[in-house]
């Protein structure tokens, strides 16, 4: 277990010093460009476009940190020879994945922490302080979080498998695909063919469900989610995640180097 | 209890486009080191060295064989705690300096923090890397590294050190720091198994050496034992020796070169050096020196290389 | 010359510890043939993590099937809302950023809107394209539901004068919002204002007046325009409520400009009594305003809502001064 977390610590100062944080810079001017801006272009928006506009940023900031770095996780290491000084240590395969999975995580938890005190703090300024039932916003970024912890773990998956660029493109493909997951079953019940039926619904409940984690909109206009559903996603991230961690570590234990 | 015990290693590779094709890396590698030895894997570039040591170290998995270390399999976790490791051509983390690397690889042998704090400064003094402890590694030379990577390969005071061509880039210097530091580890009772190309450090080095060529063993023993192994002649020097003395002995001797005042002969037959150092003295001709001319390892390796025989046991050179 | 017998160099050690071995060394301390193949997970371990990627995808199946079954007893389902087709789409597409498209797309209308009434444009062709657009991507905007509808309604320079698809538009919004009672407030001000349609207005803030919340006025107005549509103290009552519970500036000031032009033509309306009661009785028309101080039918020069003289006309009509601020063309 401390193995694990001295390469989780290790990957996290890694990213630090990759300067991966300074695109909290770029969040902070969106921020406060939208705090300020906005309400002198439109009429009578301007929570609502705050409130979206910070979402999506911590949202889209973190899925890109969360793949075009998850997917080098492994693979970087591979091409630059550095994984050879670690597995030839007494660091069990498995543990080296778990650690790099774990560092990744840490550095989206800081940026995501950060990305949203300055929303609150920008949402703050906008509406002249803050209420209650702004806490509710939480939500939205908690569901966001519950997004990246799956995407690190497909990254981290294709990046045992294959090179930088194809696991950049499988894993934006599952991604894009997982968001219309309803969709491709959809289609097929609509199809007239039980075959493709049959198929689609496979897919269905065989691809992670990034649709379901879409709730900015809802909790921008303040309605609740209830609590079943973030309880039921959260199982849904945690299982999920186990299968793509199991994946990645059955298939790096095979690899050689 | 022998520290390294390799049987039967053997590796294929799957090669060409459809994998269809096999290469063999490692063709049935037999071979064992005593513990304290310090012990040499020669061979030239491509010959299975570096496979050898990354099947070791669980990097490459073979297809079939046998290999333990310190009497432990290779998938024991508390065995390679005692055991360092020197990639060939280390990379590390750049964005780390060589005392967080340290750390950080103490780190995950658990080493305690004091013990590691401890063993972080001694090693960075003694391979003269304390002025730099706090430069990020992306600026380090190649002989740097090197030194780096042998302070990693030490972190955990290991009884067994694996060194793949740990003289790669090094300039004299470094090489003879090198040099030293592995005397002083076979002073410590540790095993050092080291591979390399450059037969002259093998031969300052090591006490056996192993050839491996093509992935074969080609040859193995002490490395006195090979040196010996072709005694071929005895060679004499003399100073200002008269004319008369050198055409007595010159029937008796292969070859004669002047260099200024001084004549060396070489002597085949043994039987022949009695005499000619016996008609040396009675022409009062001053011997200087007389030395057996050893095969020199350089020899010992091309002739195995070249010509591939099958019986370990060949003495024939 | 013997191997055996020689001083080991570089050697020199303890020769017990070293064994002089030159060939193959035999098999000892039994070592088996074939063990370095070893992983470091045997098969008790990859077996367990067999067992957690089957396990877990086949727990996801039930997991799935309990959230979509409570994500459809839910009220407010997307699905279930009121989409048109090809803006659906975009929603869709969008995945969870169609909030934030919607508040973009709602400044393009802001904008458009802005553009058109400045430049005091006849038409705006894409007003009502780009609303359905935003209120595709955010069903909840209901700023564009309401801020819209007016845009679209309104008289051109004012609007698009398009108020039947103000009406839609609205209609879509209740659908989505059913308990945001305003947007029934908004409909029957199009259809009494625009439309001049008084018993569907008048249903309209009946409606309006039933949804938990609605201000009390609002049965007030039902009951008004049902009685008296189309009368001066019923526009009136309307456009003061409207004054008072604007949310912002821009509708305030809308709402006073109506008044003004309310009042302004309820006071032109009553002057023209005036000139022809004064014709009557007096056999001529009247040619200033100091005639009619003069026989006690005005105190003192009438003054429009912006402070402007009303002005009397040789042909004996009243209009408002070139100088006033009022524009009439509101209450037509």
């Amino acid at each position: 277990m401390g193995r694990v977390v001295t390469i989780a610590l290790g990957a996290f100062r890694e990213s630090v010093r990759e300067r991966v944080l300074y695109n909290l810079i770029v969040f902070a001017f969106l921020m406060i460009g939208a705090a300020i801006l906005m309400g002198s272009i439109s009429v009578g928006v301007e929570r609502i476009i705050l409130v979206n506009l910070g979402l999506a940023a911590i949202s889209v900031f973190g899925l890109l940190i969360a793949i075009f770095i998850g997917i080098g996780l492994v693979s970087k290491e591979i091409d630059r020879r550095t994984i050879y000084n670690i597995l030839s240590k007494p660091v069990a395969r498995a543990q080296f994945i778990l650690g790099k999975y774990a560092g990744l995580l840490l550095t989206l938890f800081v940026n995501t922490a950060i990305m949203t005190a300055g929303f609150y703090i920008a949402l703050a300024i906008q509406e002249r302080g803050l209420e209650t039932s702004d806490l509710n916003l939480l939500v939205a970024i908690y569901f966001i979080v519950l997004e990246l912890v799956i995407v690190v773990g497909i990254a981290i998956f294709f990046s045992c498998l294959s090179s930088s660029i194809l696991s950049a493109v499988f894993t934006l493909c599952l991604f894009v695909i997982g968001n219309f997951s309803s969709d491709i079953r959809a289609f097929g019940q609509g199809s007239g063919s039980p075959l493709l039926e049959k198929i689609t619904a496979f897919l269905y409940y065989v691809l992670p469900h990034f649709g379901d984690f879409n709730v900015i909109d809802q909790v921008a206009h303040g309605v609740r989610i209830p609590g079943f559903l973030v309880a039921a996603n959260t199982l849904y991230a945690l299982l999920y995640v186990a299968v793509l961690l199991s994946g990645a570590i059955l298939v790096f234990e095979e690899r050689e180097f | 209890m022998p520290a390294i015990e390799i049987k039967g290693l053997t590796k294929e590779y799957r090669t060409g486009f459809w994998k269809s094709r096999t290469k063999l890396a490692l063709n049935s590698l037999n071979l064992q080191v005593e513990s304290g030895e310090v012990f040499g894997l020669l061979g030239p570039n491509g010959a299975g060295k570096t496979t050898t040591l990354k099947i070791l170290f669980r990097l490459v998995f073979p297809t079939s064989g046998a290999a333990r270390i310190l009497g432990r399999e290779l998938n024991d976790t508390a065995m390679h705690q005692r055991v360092g490791y020197l990639p060939e051509q280390p990379y590390f983390y750049d964005h780390l300096t060589p005392e967080e690397l340290l750390n950080y690889t103490g780190r995950l042998f658990r080493l305690s923090k004091d013990g590691l704090r401890h063993r972080v400064n001694d090693l960075l003094a003694r391979l003269q890397l304390a002025e730099s402890r706090h430069v990020p590694l992306r600026r380090f030379s190649k002989g740097m590294l090197q030194r780096v990577g042998i302070a990693q390969a030490l972190i955990n005071d290991p009884e067994v050190v694996f060194l793949d061509e740990p003289m790669t880039g090094l300039d004299p210097i470094g090489r003879h720091e090198v040099r030293d530091l592995v005397l002083q580890l076979r002073e410590e009772r540790k095993t050092v198994f080291f591979s390399t190309h450059i037969l002259s450090d093998a031969e300052t080095l090591c006490d056996r050496i192993a050839i491996l060529n093509k992935g074969q063993l080609e040859g193995c023993g002490e490395l006195h034992d090979i040196l010996s192994l072709g005694v071929s002649a005895t060679e004499v020097i003399l100073e200002s020796p008269t004319e008369a003395v050198l055409n007595e002995v010159r029937p008796l001797v292969s070859s004669m070169v002047r260099t200024g005042d001084r004549v060396r002969l070489e002597i085949r037959e043994e039987a022949n050096t009695e005499q000619v150092l016996a008609k040396a003295f009675q022409g009062k001709a001053k011997v200087v020196s007389l030395n057996p001319v050893k095969m020199s390892l350089e020899d010992y390796f091309l002739s195995k290389v070249k010509t591939n025989p099958r019986d370990l046991n060949n003495r024939s050179s | 010359m013997t191997a055996q017998a020689q001083d080991r160099e570089p050697g020199g050690g303890d020769q017990a510890r070293r064994g002089s071995r030159a060939e193959i060394p035999g098999p000892e301390h039994e070592m088996p043939d074939h063990n370095a193949r070893l992983r470091t997970l045997g098969f008790g371990h990859r077996a367990l993590l067999g067992s957690i990627i089957v396990g877990a995808l086949l727990a996801l199946y039930p997991l799935q099937r309990s959230i979509d079954r409570y994500a459809e007893s839910a009220p407010q389902r997307r699905e279930e809302l009121a989409f048109l087709p090809s803006e659906a789409k975009i929603a869709h597409l969008s995945g969870g950023y169609a909030g934030l498209l919607a508040a973009i797309y709602w400044t393009r209308s802001v904008q458009y809107y802005g553009r058109h009434r400045i430049a005091r444009a006849k038409e705006f062709p894409l007003l009502g394209t780009l609303l359905d657009i935003t209120t595709s991507l955010d069903p909840r905007l209901i700023i564009a539901y309401r801020f819209g509808s007016l845009f679209l309604a309104g008289r051109p320079p004012e609007g698009a004068g398009d108020p039947q698809r103000a009406i839609y538009l609205l209609q879509r919004g209740i659908v989505n919002n059913p308990d945001y009672w305003r947007m029934w407030q908004d409909l029957g001000f199009i259809y009494y204002w625009d439309m001049k349609d008084y018993p569907r207005a008048a249903r309209a803030f009946q409606t309006g007046s039933e949804r938990p919340g609605a201000m009390p006025w609002m049965r007030v107005l039902a009951a008004s325009v049902a009685a008296q549509g189309g009368e001066f103290q019923t526009s009136r009552l309307l456009w003061t409520e409207i004054a008072h519970t604007a949310g912002n500036d821009q509708m305030r000031r809308s709402a006073e400009l109506h008044l003004a032009a309310l009042d302004a033509q309820e006071t032109l309306r009553k002057l023209d009594g005036l000139l022809a009661d004064y014709k009557q009785k007096e056999g001529h028309e009247a040619h200033s305003w100091q005639d009619l101080v003069a026989a006690g039918y005005l105190r003192g020069i009438p003054l429009d809502p912006s402070g402007e003289p009303f002005t009397l006309g040789p042909d004996g009509k009243v209009t408002l001064s070139l100088l006033s601020r009022i524009d009439l063309n509101l209450v037509q």
